[in-house]
């Protein structure tokens, strides 16, 4: 479905990407896992084609995306849902016009539909009641499901999380955790998510794939990664499932 | 020697280089203003920022400057017996220079600091990469209804800016310094030709091109820091003031 070739991306003089290749599978979760600053949503930001890289190749369902441009690129784009990090929300409308956004740009659907897919849609993120409110009135946890209500809206078959749980309490990434689970379960789609929610994500997530040092160091199902034996990723897992032990006793 | 050359070599490339992609960041916004969806309600909404809601200002400005022009007219033409022509003085003034470079300077200060902070703002917060992944062009949704509401909206401006400075004018001459009111108008009637009024509609037009573009543009790349931001708008109200300036220089030594 997904699949990176040796992608190398720099800023400047930083190197960030020094050599992608990674196969997302089709329709199973798979969450990238990485230090800060590593470039985790760099490389999410290349596979929707926001960003291109410098060298290598970007394949979507058999298409090589990283040189499309215009019609071609927003072509490829019309299967793909993203959930932003602050939820991208647009200041300027309501929630309900905000999930409702997709499809009065994109399938002109009448009104009424429009309002019946979008009421559904915020029910199932559980924000019934909410649409009238503007993205400044809503905390963050309903800010990302209010993101994640306009990412499901179109019914993608591939969407991108780019950390859905950032700066968000324990209970309410374990609220938004679950509902990206269940959406999943019901719907289907392709599902990359980008996090740090160690051991969290082991829960959630059918593969999970370790950024290093610009490189993908280790990609396995979810259960077989906590069983890898490198000492870099067991560096990575345990201090990562340390601090949320510590951050629930308190 | 060798280092001093490298910079200035450096300074200019990079400045080239600035020029270039805003140039494609116009072109490219024209190329996305002839191809549909057209946005004419976000164009009406844009419209209504940038012109309605800069009225008030405009007005202010164009009063006070119409009145001090007045004032400044009526004891420079005294000394020479001629106050009557202190409408011609006042009319001339405003309709040729000072209605579309003031009115377009209170725009850029107005609403050009706005869009700059308004596009730099949603490029932070990802908003116009949310726009990129739902197949929704920014430069089509957000920059191009605003460079027409713009183009649109300033030449308007401006013709009030006139009509209320001339008006400022006739207060302080006709009914503070006892000018002759037929006097001020018929010096008006008989001085102010078309092309007067045509080359100040082609520079508001030329200048709301100007505020739009560059405003849009500085605020559409800005670094993605709230220091970057107010790096941005600084830049966007600077850079559209000097252009603004210089394009009326060169504007008036073609037109007259």
């Amino acid at each position: 479905m997904i699949k990176l070739v040796n992608v190398q991306k720099s800023f400047g003089k930083q190197q960030v990407l020094r050599g992608v290749t990674l196969e997302i599978p089709k329709g199973k979760l798979t969450t990238i896992i990485g230090r800060s600053g590593e470039g985790k949503s760099v490389l999410l930001k290349h596979m929707i084609g926001l960003l291109q890289p410098d060298r290598g190749e970007v394949w979507v369902d058999g298409m090589e995306i990283s040189r499309l441009r215009g019609k071609a690129l927003n072509d490829v784009r019309k299967q793909f849902a993203m959930l932003f990090q602050g939820a991208a929300l647009f200041d300027s409308l309501t929630v309900f016009d905000n999930v409702a956004f997709p499809l009065r740009e994109k399938l002109r659907l009448p009104e009424k539909e429009v309002r019946e897919r979008v009421d559904d849609k915020l029910e199932q993120v559980g924000l019934a009641g909410m649409g009238h409110k503007f993205p400044a009135e809503l905390s963050g946890g309903m800010k990302k499901r209010a993101g994640l209500a306009r990412a499901l809206v179109m019914e993608p078959e591939i969407i991108l999380f780019d950390e859905p749980t950032t700066g968000l309490d324990p209970l309410m990434s374990n609220t938004i955790h679950r509902l990206i689970l269940d959406m999943h379960r019901m719907f289907g789609f392709t599902a990359v998510m980008v996090s740090h929610e160690i051991p969290e994500i082991f829960s959630i997530s059918d593969w999970v794939a370790m950024l290093e040092e610009g490189r993908i160091a280790a990609m396995a199902p979810s259960a077989d990664f906590q069983r890898i034996a490198d000492p870099t990723v067991r560096e990575f897992i345990t201090v990562g499932g340390t601090v949320s032990l510590k951050d629930v006793k308190h | 020697m060798t280092a001093v050359l490298q910079r200035v070599g450096g300074v200019t490339l990079s400045m080239i280089q600035e020029m270039g992609r805003m140039l494609i960041f116009l072109l490219s916004t024209f190329g996305w203003l002839t191809r549909p969806p057209f946005r004419f309600f976000q164009m009406v909404k844009q419209l209504h920022f940038i012109g309605f809601k800069s009225t008030f200002v405009i007005v202010l400005t164009a009063a006070f400057t119409g009145m001090v022009l007045g004032l400044q007219g009526y004891y420079t033409l005294r000394r020479y017996g001629s106050e009557a022509a202190l409408g011609s003085a006042v009319a001339l003034s405003i309709i040729r220079e000072l209605g579309p470079v003031l009115a377009a300077l209170m725009v850029t200060a107005r609403a050009g600091s706005a869009m700059t902070a308004e596009i730099g703002i949603m490029r932070i917060t990802e908003q116009i990469d949310a726009l990129d992944t739902m197949a929704v062009n920014p430069l089509q949704y957000l920059v191009a209804p605003k460079i027409v509401a713009s183009v649109i909206g300033v030449p308007l401006l401006v013709a009030l800016f006139d009509v209320i400075g001339i008006y400022g004018g006739y207060i302080v001459g006709v009914d503070l310094l006892n000018v002759n009111a037929g006097a001020y108008w018929s010096s008006i009637e008989a001085a102010v030709e078309w092309k007067d009024v045509y080359g100040g509609i082609w520079k508001s037009i030329s200048f709301g091109l100007i505020i739009s573009w560059i405003c849009c543009y500085k605020g559409y790349y800005t670094t993605m820091s709230a220091e970057g931001l107010g790096t941005a708008t600084t830049e966007a109200v600077v850079l559209s003031s000097i252009m603004i300036l210089v394009w009326d220089y060169f504007l008036t030594s073609v037109l007259l």
